[in-house]
């Protein structure tokens, strides 16, 4: 029981940052590194710049239904910010060059950070009440757990209504599957652009929160690991395929999950060897992703 | 021959750079500047590496550090003396406990060390193409970096493994750099370095007219993993300490950023690519200590180079999308286009270079 809701909550932040990066990847095909940088910055921003061990909060102390609004815009912002300075002078660049620019606007974010707030992790109390543990068919699950899974849940169900419902919801999903196609029968390209901007940039927002809540602390570094595997996870279930996204994402936690239970104890800390070891193999067998997005297919 | 007529100033004239940079070094003399240039040749080693997969192959590879850091542990455990060995990696076999070579033959091992894990990993990732290509290599580097951050006995895990005869000659490693454009060139201008060219344009029409794509991947990766060992030993002979974090996503993204600023197409462009980043790299750095003019002390504040180098990346992306040098090469100016626009790539129209992928 224990065991399944880690699997379960660990995949939900790998399956919201696959989102944020299949969403962006789906209108322009930019394979965003700087996402885990928009995760650490939206949390940063409810500090103070400082170098002290101890975060001095700033907008922390807010209540809940403000905090949580005022972190997925900042994270929206710095994304549609870089979208407007950066990411809009390479429409016409080829996918390798825009990956390198992203990197290095990631680099530009994370080294802003660093110079505000030192390398230093910082311990902060977000939202305490959390942490608290619940008791669900005999298993102690801490209330964080819960709550992530039924988020995660709820934005997924959120996002899909948008993109299936709404007006802009469809240019979006125009714009994915043939984006020439779908200006030239009006949809206004860059508006499309900056939505997609905006809901990563609110999704990885989503998973500072999280990651914060769950950890009690921050650097500037907690981005990173989770962009890799949801990075991982928006190839594997499929480039620019949402679904394929979700789906990658809570398989990769399950995986890591299982593992760390099943492994033998000495070929434990080898653990991430075999995840990825594991992502070579899905690629083998199905290089498209597990869920081939339309129109991203190789024609040879 | 006349391919290699043809082509022989790009390696010639590049060669010609790197030693110029030497030469500063030596008429310099301060030690600072010659880690500076050390730092220079051991990036153009990697970036070169980098080119001859992803350059020729026009697949982005994230995994090449990983086998500059199969390289690195190599001569760590070649040339580190034995007494040191038995109580920093008790876990190495008895042959490889006893073994102390010098630096070069190390180097040498290193390469081959990293050739054959190439080989293994290449036979079973060139078989993809495209973004999974990309995405299986850094997979490779991952589950290099995780076995290397826990395997204790023969790495010792996180913890840096020191005694690595440090070389302080600036000598070594421009001969190795030397090595790397030559290998790079020889290798462009072979039938598989062609062929290879030829996939990565038209991978229909090459499939069609007989070229076995993944083979031909598959002698670039190999070759490609050989040069970036050799990279990696000599980068454990610079610092003389080896940690599995050194090589893992910094340094993939500041090579990788290199290769892409320079052209990732051209092997002028990875190393000008190089030259051109560190230099600036160096520049940040003074100005960051402080630069006297006249009685007042010009600094920049701390992390600002970081920033700075970042955003000059994406302005010089901004201005030139295909890097540098796009898909040309340096050549002698003395050449007639006729022979320019014969070589390296076909199909392109020797006026026009700016714009191209």
């Amino acid at each position: 029981m224990q065991t399944l809701f880690d699997a379960l909550s660990l995949g939900s932040l790998y399956a919201l940052g696959a989102l944020g990066i299949a969403l962006i990847f789906g209108v322009m095909r930019l394979v965003n590194f700087a996402h885990g940088d928009v995760i650490s910055f939206s949390i940063f921003a409810l500090l103070w710049p400082s170098t002290d061990a101890v975060a001095i909060v700033f907008a922390g102390e807010l209540p809940w239904f403000v905090l949580i609004p005022f972190v997925l815009a900042m994270g929206a912002g710095l994304s549609v910010l870089s979208e407007i300075i950066v990411f809009r002078r390479f429409r016409r660049a080829n996918p390798a060059t825009m990956m390198i620019a992203s990197f290095a606007l990631g680099f530009v974010i994370r080294y802003f950070l660093l110079m505000l707030f030192s390398s230093r992790p910082k311990s902060i109390s977000l939202l305490p009440a959390l942490s608290q543990p619940v008791e669900i068919l005999g298993a102690r699950i801490p209330l964080l757990q819960v709550i992530t899974i039924i988020a995660t849940i709820a934005i997924l169900f959120a996002l899909t209504a948008f993109l299936k419902r709404t007006r802009f919801g469809l240019e979006m999903r125009a714009a994915a599957e043939n984006f020439t196609m779908a200006r030239m029968l009006g949809v206004r390209a860059n508006r499309v652009i900056m939505g997609a901007f905006a809901l990563s940039g609110a999704l990885a927002a989503a998973i500072g929160l999280i990651l914060a809540a769950q950890t009690g602390t921050v650097d500037i570094q907690m981005g990173a690991s989770v962009m890799l595997m949801a990075f991982i996870a928006t190839v594997i279930g499929g480039l620019g395929s949402l679904p394929g996204a979700v789906l990658a994402g809570f398989l990769l936690g399950a995986a890591s999950v299982v593992m760390q239970t099943v492994l033998p104890i000495d070929a434990r800390p080898f653990r991430d060897a075999f995840v990825y070891g594991a992502v070579i193999m899905v690629l083998i067998f199905r290089p498209q992703g597990l869920i081939a997005a339309r129109g991203t297919k190789e024609r040879v | 021959m006349s391919m290699i007529r043809r082509t022989i100033s790009t390696p010639i004239l590049l060669v010609l750079i790197l030693i110029a940079i030497a030469l500063i070094a030596v008429a310099a003399g301060s030690r600072p500047f010659n880690q500076t240039v050390i730092d220079i040749f051991l990036r153009v080693i990697l970036v070169v590496g980098l080119y001859i997969f992803i350059g020729n192959s026009g697949v982005m590879s994230f995994g090449h550090i990983g086998f500059t850091c199969l390289g690195a542990y190599a001569a760590a455990w070649l040339t580190i003396p034995p007494m040191m060995k038995q109580t920093l990696l008790p876990g190495l076999p008895d042959w490889l406990m006893a073994m102390h070579l010098p630096y070069w033959a190390g180097a040498g091992f290193a390469a081959v060390w990293a050739a054959i894990w190439a080989a293994v990993f290449g036979k079973i990732l060139m078989r993809l193409s495209g973004i999974a290509a990309s995405i299986a290599t850094f997979a490779m580097l991952a589950m290099i970096n995780t076995v290397y951050s826990n395997w204790e006995s023969v790495t010792a895990a996180t913890s840096s493994v020191v005694g690595i005869p440090i070389i302080r000659s600036i000598w070594p490693y421009l001969m190795a750099a030397i090595i790397a454009v030559i290998v790079a060139w020889a290798h462009a201008i072979s039938r598989a370095g062609l062929a290879l060219r030829a996939a990565r344009d038209e991978p229909t029409a090459a499939a069609a007219s007989g070229v076995d794509i993944p083979k031909q991947r598959l002698i670039a990766f190999i070759l490609s993993g050989a040069v970036m060992g050799m990279g990696g030993a000599l980068f454990a002979h610079s610092i003389g300490v080896v940690t599995p974090d050194t090589f893992y996503l910094t340094l993939t993204f500041t090579t990788l950023s290199m290769l892409v600023v320079g052209g990732i197409g051209s092997l002028s462009g990875a190393v000008l690519g190089v030259v051109i980043l560190s230099s600036l790299i160096q520049a940040l750095r003074w100005l960051e200590a402080g630069v006297t003019i006249g009685t007042t002390t010009l600094a920049i504040p701390n992390g600002l180079q970081e920033i700075a180098l970042g955003i000059v990346m994406i302005l010089i992306l901004i201005r030139r999308p295909a890097g540098i040098m796009a898909n040309s090469e340096l050549r002698w100016p003395g050449f007639t286009t006729k022979h320019r626009a014969s070589t390296a790539n076909p199909g392109e129209d020797p006026g026009n270079k700016s714009t191209q992928q």
